[in-house]
């Protein structure tokens, strides 16, 4: 106790100067603070959000075949809990690593109090409530099955395991758009967050190889590969986002009339796509321009072909110092799906903006948009951390953590 | 054999759009338009999707709205089902594009007709009857006790700045020789937000807007609409120029909707009119209107039932005005110039001969 104080004592009020600025500034927060809680919980109609929760969440999805859905994130649930198993159970052989560090107990803990206050904030039914549950344990028991038995993997073992996502994507997909024996649902039923993260999912796991394709081409010594790469990534980088999501909407209607262009959401997606993978081969090629020559002179030395010393030498060196900045491009990326609103698909601005119109909710606008903010938040915290954690596996100069 | 293969080849090239000018020749009342809907089993419906009492998105992921509404009065009339509609929301650039191109059938979504949009030289629409008359108008606080225009003489006025909405302003304050002080903002937004802040007397926007602006305010009940009307927004659902006998059945569904209100028939009461007719050989109007006698629904290309499908759908016109935007929406608005022809409106049927 006498430490804490005496450490604020030192940090927010060394000098009378200090002291004063500090006063001032935590009355101006406390003051917004109290004015932002006074509104939440007096003047602001939550009914809104609650109302409206499914339309946010799942946009005009079909209610008979949400259960798909719903099967879908189980699955996600059930493969990101082994996967976090998995990772703790194998800590880099140059590290030591516990089964429960304190973040995992504190990030499990915090997942349970979500799951259990916000579906009854929602007011959603104790149907679907139970089933936020049944993802918690889900959760917890794929977390803790894969801690405890996962250290008994091979090596073949693990990396078959990481197979289970891009196949968990391809059978999202078609749990999504159906086929297969599932009734289909059409990509303008698709909305809200599902709609986001979908459109947002595809263009980063789309845009990566492309980008990396598209930087190697740069640093090319094909005349016409190099020059095709740099042609294409300065005509993206030169138009705005929006101008070329308008291109994909109204000119491909004219191109490929009657119905031949793909839906308006696979339009919008592969414009992401094309887009992102423009900045990203620019991040990328800042990578590949910080491997020094002589790594690339000594693999080729040692016997190894150019596209051998590339896998193996100077892209894993490359991507990982580029990563940092690829993940400010995915994280720009998510943002920039909210500009799909404006060519009219109803992902999370655009649904927000359809509840707005709703006569029975004029005039929620603080509502709505501070709930897009949360939920946007979410998302890219998650992204922003778990590229944290990826970094500091990567990291070869880490020191092993003591916790 | 050969005759029907060569001639749905025709059909789907057609509907392809790749051939241009073989729309509309199509022998007598077949339109390719039409023939492409009933194939596809749906209708697809330009809609603007974020427009308070025109077309939005409630919690249950339907569509509603004024201009929603004649979307699924048109699916009902064609494809027998109002549900049959595939709604896509357009923005004001790219919705001519849209219709042009052939991705929507009909552009339901808040058009105000003009000359250069109908002209084959300019968008090259094909106008349905207006659906909503609307225009500019002036919102005032109550206690102001402002009645008209020249109440507001010399009196701060809020504005969007770069819109028509300024330039009508100016005009009609010229015209009456009117000295005023016009406080423009960028966005819609920041000009109400002057407006309730008291930087101006009034605020003007289309009378729609206006209203449904209204309904967020602390009091909605403090302000009150100028009787002024500065400007004419006719809006208007809308086709190409290139199918005629597709605009012609889009046409004369809305028609229909207009004309029930007319005759008195409703949703509730449609089937008990039907009856009456066919039960009643001399109600010869009522006959042809409801496809009991006589051969319109076929000369449009659409069942002879088209108009009791659109009412059974989604109700007369009235009807579809009051439950959108009328006193049963909260925007609450007066129906003014949208109603009857009878009651001093502009909603007029011609015949249904």
């Amino acid at each position: 106790m006498n430490a804490l104080l005496r450490r604020l004592r030192a940090e927010l009020f060394a000098t009378p100067a200090d002291g004063a600025l500090s006063v001032a500034l935590i009355m101006l927060l406390s003051l917004g603070a109290f004015g932002f809680l006074r509104w939440a919980l007096t003047q602001a109609q939550w009914a809104v959000v609650k109302v409206n929760s499914t339309l946010f969440a799942v946009g005009r999805y079909p209610i008979e075949q949400q259960w798909r859905l719903w099967l879908l994130t189980a699955l996600l649930v059930a493969a990101s809990g082994a996967t976090w198993g998995l990772l703790r159970a194998h800590p880099r052989p140059d590290r030591t690593g516990v089964l429960w560090p304190r973040n995992d107990r504190l990030a499990l803990v915090l997942l349970a109090l979500i799951a259990l206050a916000l579906p009854s904030a929602l007011g959603l039914t104790l149907a679907i409530q139970t089933r936020w549950w049944g993802l918690l344990l889900l959760l917890a028991l794929c977390r803790w099955l894969a801690g405890r038995f996962g250290a008994n993997l091979s090596s073949t073992g693990r990396r078959l395991a990481a197979l289970v996502w891009p196949l968990l994507y391809l059978v999202g997909m078609v749990l999504i758009s159906g086929g297969l024996g599932l009734v289909t649902v059409s990509p303008s039923e698709w909305g809200g967050l599902l709609l986001t993260l979908l459109a947002s999912s595809f263009a980063i796991l789309l845009c990566f190889p492309i980008g990396v394709l598209l930087a190697l081409g740069r640093r090319s010594e094909l005349p016409l590969l190099r020059w095709g790469s740099v042609l294409y990534i300065e005509f993206i980088r030169g138009a705005p986002l929006i101008t070329l999501l308008f291109l994909g909407q109204n000119i491909l209607g004219f191109l490929l009339p009657g119905g031949l262009a793909p839906e308006r959401v696979w339009r919008a997606a592969w414009v992401l796509t094309f887009f992102a993978a423009a900045y990203l081969a620019e991040a990328v090629r800042s990578g590949l321009a910080a491997v020094p020559r002589g790594q690339l002179e000594a693999a080729r030395s040692l016997g190894l072909s150019y596209p051998k010393a590339l896998q193996h030498v100077v892209l894993p060196q490359a991507l990982r110092v580029a990563l940092p900045a690829m993940v400010g491009q995915f994280i720009s990326l998510l943002q920039d799906t909210t500009l799909l609103s404006l060519i009219g698909l109803l992902e999370l601005l655009g649904t927000a903006r359809t509840v707005m119109a709703n006569p029975a909710f004029l005039g929620r606008n603080g509502e709505v948009y501070l709930t897009l903010a949360v939920l946007f938040w979410g998302c890219c915290a998650a992204l922003g951390l778990s590229s944290r954690a990826l970094e500091r596996r990567l990291d070869p100069h880490a020191v092993p953590s003591a916790t | 054999m050969f005759r029907t293969r060569t001639r749905s080849l025709v059909v789907s090239l057609c509907a392809a759009g790749l051939l241009a000018g073989c729309a509309g020749d199509g022998g007598g009342v077949q339109s390719q338009k039409l023939s492409t809907i009933t194939g596809r089993g749906k209708l697809i419906c330009g809609v603007e999707g974020k427009l308070p009492g025109f077309s939005f998105v409630g919690p249950d992921g339907k569509y509603l709205g004024l201009d929603v509404d004649v979307c699924k009065a048109v699916a009902a009339a064609v494809l027998g089902d109002p549900e049959k509609v595939e709604y896509r929301d357009l923005n004001s650039s790219e919705r001519f594009a849209a219709l042009a191109s052939g991705e929507v059938d009909l552009l339901s979504r808040n058009t105000t007709m003009t000359l250069s949009r109908d002209a084959a030289g300019g968008n090259g629409l094909s106008f349905a009857p207006t659906t909503f008359y609307d225009g500019q108008g002036v919102l005032v606080p109550v206690a102001s006790g402002i009645k008209d225009l020249k109440g507001l003489a010399g009196k701060p006025i809020c504005v969007e700045s770069g819109t028509t909405t300024e330039l009508n302003l100016a005009d009609r304050m010229r015209e009456q020789n009117i000295p005023y002080t016009p406080l423009k903002f960028q966005t819609s937004d920041q000009t109400f937000a002057a407006y309730l802040g008291d930087r101006c007397v009034a605020v003007t926007s289309d009378r729609s807007q206006l209203a449904g602006k209204r309904t967020s305010f602390p009091k909605p009940d403090d302000h009150t609409l100028l009787p002024v009307v500065m400007s004419k927004e006719p809006l208007t659902p809308a086709t190409t120029n290139g199918d005629p006998a597709w605009a012609d059945a889009v046409r004369w569904i809305v028609y229909g909707l207009m004309q029930a209100e007319e005759s008195g028939i409703t949703q509730a009461n449609v089937d008990a009119k039907l009856a009456e007719a066919k039960a009643n050989t001399n109600q010869a109007d009522l006959r042809r209107f409801l496809g009991v006698e006589g051969d319109f629904g076929k000369q449009l290309g659409l069942p002879p039932d088209f108009v009791v499908k659109a009412v059974k759908a989604v109700g007369n016109y009235g009807e579809i005005f009051d439950r959108n935007v009328g006193p049963a929406s909260a925007l609450k608005l007066d129906r003014g110039l949208n109603r009857q022809w009878k009651d001093g409106g502009l909603i007029y049927s011609p015949p249904f001969r």
